[in-house]
């Protein structure tokens, strides 16, 4: 489980790196987004990994996951969420006032 | 009387709220003027209870509002302090100036300008007052959200790509800064900054790596709000791309960076902090001297005014960040004294730069030969005056900042590098701002004598004389300027004894958690 889970966060991070570092904003934006899945993973294992542990009391449980954590990244996924809108609809009014997807705002020389 | 500590939030956040509603019934009708209204009005509320927060703060006691009434370290807490008092108030003094400065047209490319002004209010105010470092990424997506909106209204080109440039190196920062939380609470299990300092303090070396690293990561992100070498290379192109009134706003926006900086780096990874004590010491001085010099330098080679703001800007946040870097009382309090100075300064020079630029017509604001500004006279004095005070020459409270930084600085064997840097790179922005000064107003062509190379080819853009009332919000902050060189005593002692309760984190840590915890 934890070989699986930071093995994602690292998959994901070098992608996201990898597209951040592109030259046209849809890569970028893909970047940015898969960056945030990556941090949202990390952010709950940060409450440390426990398999069919309840986050709320519950009677007769025997051990209990960190709700924070969750709470946490339920909160980072929305905020993820809305910057992605912002930055796909960002990256349209760029694409169409200039004319070129290059995240210079202009087509490099040949 | 913690009450008071909410309205600096909530204020903003329900104008905003009015406003939108305001812009949605449109404008027929004076309808821009009643919003126009309703929104220096709230900056002027938020001056009053600003000065409230900072009489409260003046005595050097903490006070903490619980929100919605749970136990810190459970709940969410906001802490006024006299930092975050200073903070709030210069927020609301700069936010005052740059409405009114809007207000006299620049608001015009968008309904929803006024709106998310109040918004980034809302966003800075609370990342000046909360407690908790989750909440603090919480108001930085607010400041930043509303920021991304006021860059890029009403924007053609080149302000567009600067807003996408922006953009995502600040959702880069926001996921560096969700990683670093992440990490510090996988290390303690808290994300009240007072139970962090008290939880990191008790560390065993085993956590020291994590707990390091986590620490940096932060620096990382904060530097990147603050505009820190090297990772300043968004700020110039975002900022001369800006509406001029946003732009003045954003002066305090790097702000954030520095304060979120010295707040973290006293409270939790302070000198008591065990395994992570003192953790960004090594690494601040030098970013901030680079800071300096480069931003010296890239006001230098600049070729237009705005972005020559710009890097004295980061120049500016270099120097104080140098001094901060000291970590002593007085080169703390030095710093922020500067911190006050340099914000106001450059706020005053932005909204100057653009009624330079919008006289001269096709010259805008290009360092090259052109039409003079239609009211020399005055914009000359005003630019005269500003630049005095960014490069820090007497008479003026640049002056003053930077003396006592210099006084400050050989706390620290590295404080000499900063008596060399400062001093060079005040003499580097100094030549430069004569240089674009002397071009502006002085080698002009004389459209009488039909020397005007527009007027053949061109069609001459009329230098069209700002609307009345424009120049007003300049004077304003350079009065500000004059104030803190007349009480530079008095505000100079407050700043010293801000350091040393910020280099004091128990009472903070008391004031949080109670009485029974300590370290």
């Amino acid at each position: 489980m934890e070989a699986l889970m930071a093995g994602a966060i690292g998959v994901l991070t070098a992608c996201a790196v990898y597209l951040l570092l592109r030259s046209r904003t849809y890569p970028v934006i893909l970047g940015v987004m898969m960056l945030s899945y990556a941090v949202n993973l990390f952010l709950l294992a940060s409450g440390r990994i426990s398999v069919t542990t309840p986050p709320v009391i519950v009677e007769g449980a025997q051990s209990y996951a960190d709700p924070l954590p969750q709470a946490l990244v339920l909160t980072a996924i929305v905020i993820g969420f809305g910057m992605a809108a912002f930055m796909i609809v960002l990256a349209l009014r760029a694409q169409i006032g200039l004319g070129t997807d290059h995240v210079d705002g202009k087509e490099p020389a040949e | 009387m913690t009450r008071w500590l909410i309205a600096p939030v909530l204020l903003p956040l329900f104008t905003a709220v009015l406003l939108i509603f305001m812009a949605e019934r449109g404008f027929a009708g004076g309808g821009r003027r009643a919003q126009r209204a309703v929104s220096i009005l709230c900056a002027l509320a938020l001056v009053a209870v600003a000065a409230v927060l900072l009489k409260q703060s003046i005595h050097g006691s903490h006070q903490v509002y619980h929100l919605g009434n749970w136990e810190a370290p459970y709940g969410i807490v906001l802490v006024l302090d006299r930092l975050s008092a200073m903070m709030v108030a210069l927020t609301s003094l700069i936010a005052l100036v740059s409405v009114i400065y809007a207000s006299r047209g620049t608001d015009s490319e968008s309904h929803y300008f006024h709106p998310m002004f109040q918004l980034q209010l809302v966003g800075l105010m609370g990342a000046f007052l909360t407690g908790d470092l989750f909440n603090l990424f919480v108001f930085f997506e607010i400041l930043l959200i509303a920021s991304y909106c006021l860059l890029v209204y009403g924007g053609t080109g080149p302000r567009v790509r600067a807003g996408v440039h922006y953009v995502v190196i600040n959702l880069v920062g926001s996921a560096l800064f969700l990683i670093a939380i992440g990490t510090l609470y996988g290390v303690t299990g808290t994300l009240n900054m007072a139970d962090l300092s008290v939880r990191v303090a008790e560390l065993g070396p085993s956590d020291a790596g994590l707990v390091r690293a986590g620490a940096l990561l932060l620096l990382v992100v904060f530097g990147v709000k603050a505009a820190l070498f090297p990772l300043y290379f968004w700020l110039p192109n975002t900022y001369a791309a800006a509406n001029p009134a946003v732009a003045a706003l954003f002066a305090i926006m790097t702000k954030v960076g520095v304060y979120c900086i010295v707040r973290i780096y006293t409270l939790v990874f302070g000198p008591d902090a065990g395994v992570a004590a003192m953790v960004a010491e090594p690494w601040l001085m030098p970013a901030a001297i680079g800071t300096l010099v480069l931003g010296a330098i890239g006001a230098f080679a600049s070729r237009r005014l705005r972005r020559m703001q710009g890097y004295l800007l980061i120049s500016s946040t270099g120097t104080m960040l140098a001094s901060i870097g000291v970590f002593t009382a007085a080169a703390l309090g030095a710093g922020l004294y500067y911190l006050v100075h340099s914000t106001i300064a450059i706020a005053a020079m932005f909204l100057l730069v653009d009624l330079i630029a919008r006289q001269r017509g096709l010259g805008d604001d290009r360092l090259e030969r052109s039409l003079a500004p239609a009211q020399p006279a005055l914009l000359g004095l005003l630019f005269f005056a500003g630049a005095i005070a960014i490069a820090g020459v007497p008479p003026l409270s640049g002056f003053i900042g930077k003396g006592l930084i210099l006084a400050a600085a050989p706390a620290v064997p590295s404080g000499w590098w900063l008596w060399g840097t400062l001093l060079g790179g005040s003499l580097i922005s100094l030549v430069a701002l004569a240089r674009a000064g002397s071009m502006v107003f002085w080698n002009t062509f004389d459209s009488s004598a039909g020397d005007d190379p527009f007027s053949r080819d061109v069609p001459v853009i009329a230098p069209a004389p700002h609307p009345a009332g424009s120049v007003f919000p300049v004077f304003m902050l350079l009065g500000m300027l004059v104030v803190l060189t007349v009480f530079a005593g008095p505000i100079s002692e407050f700043t010293k004894q801000t350091a040393e309760q910020l280099l004091a984190p128990e009472q903070y840590i008391r004031a949080v958690l109670g009485d029974g915890v300590g370290r």
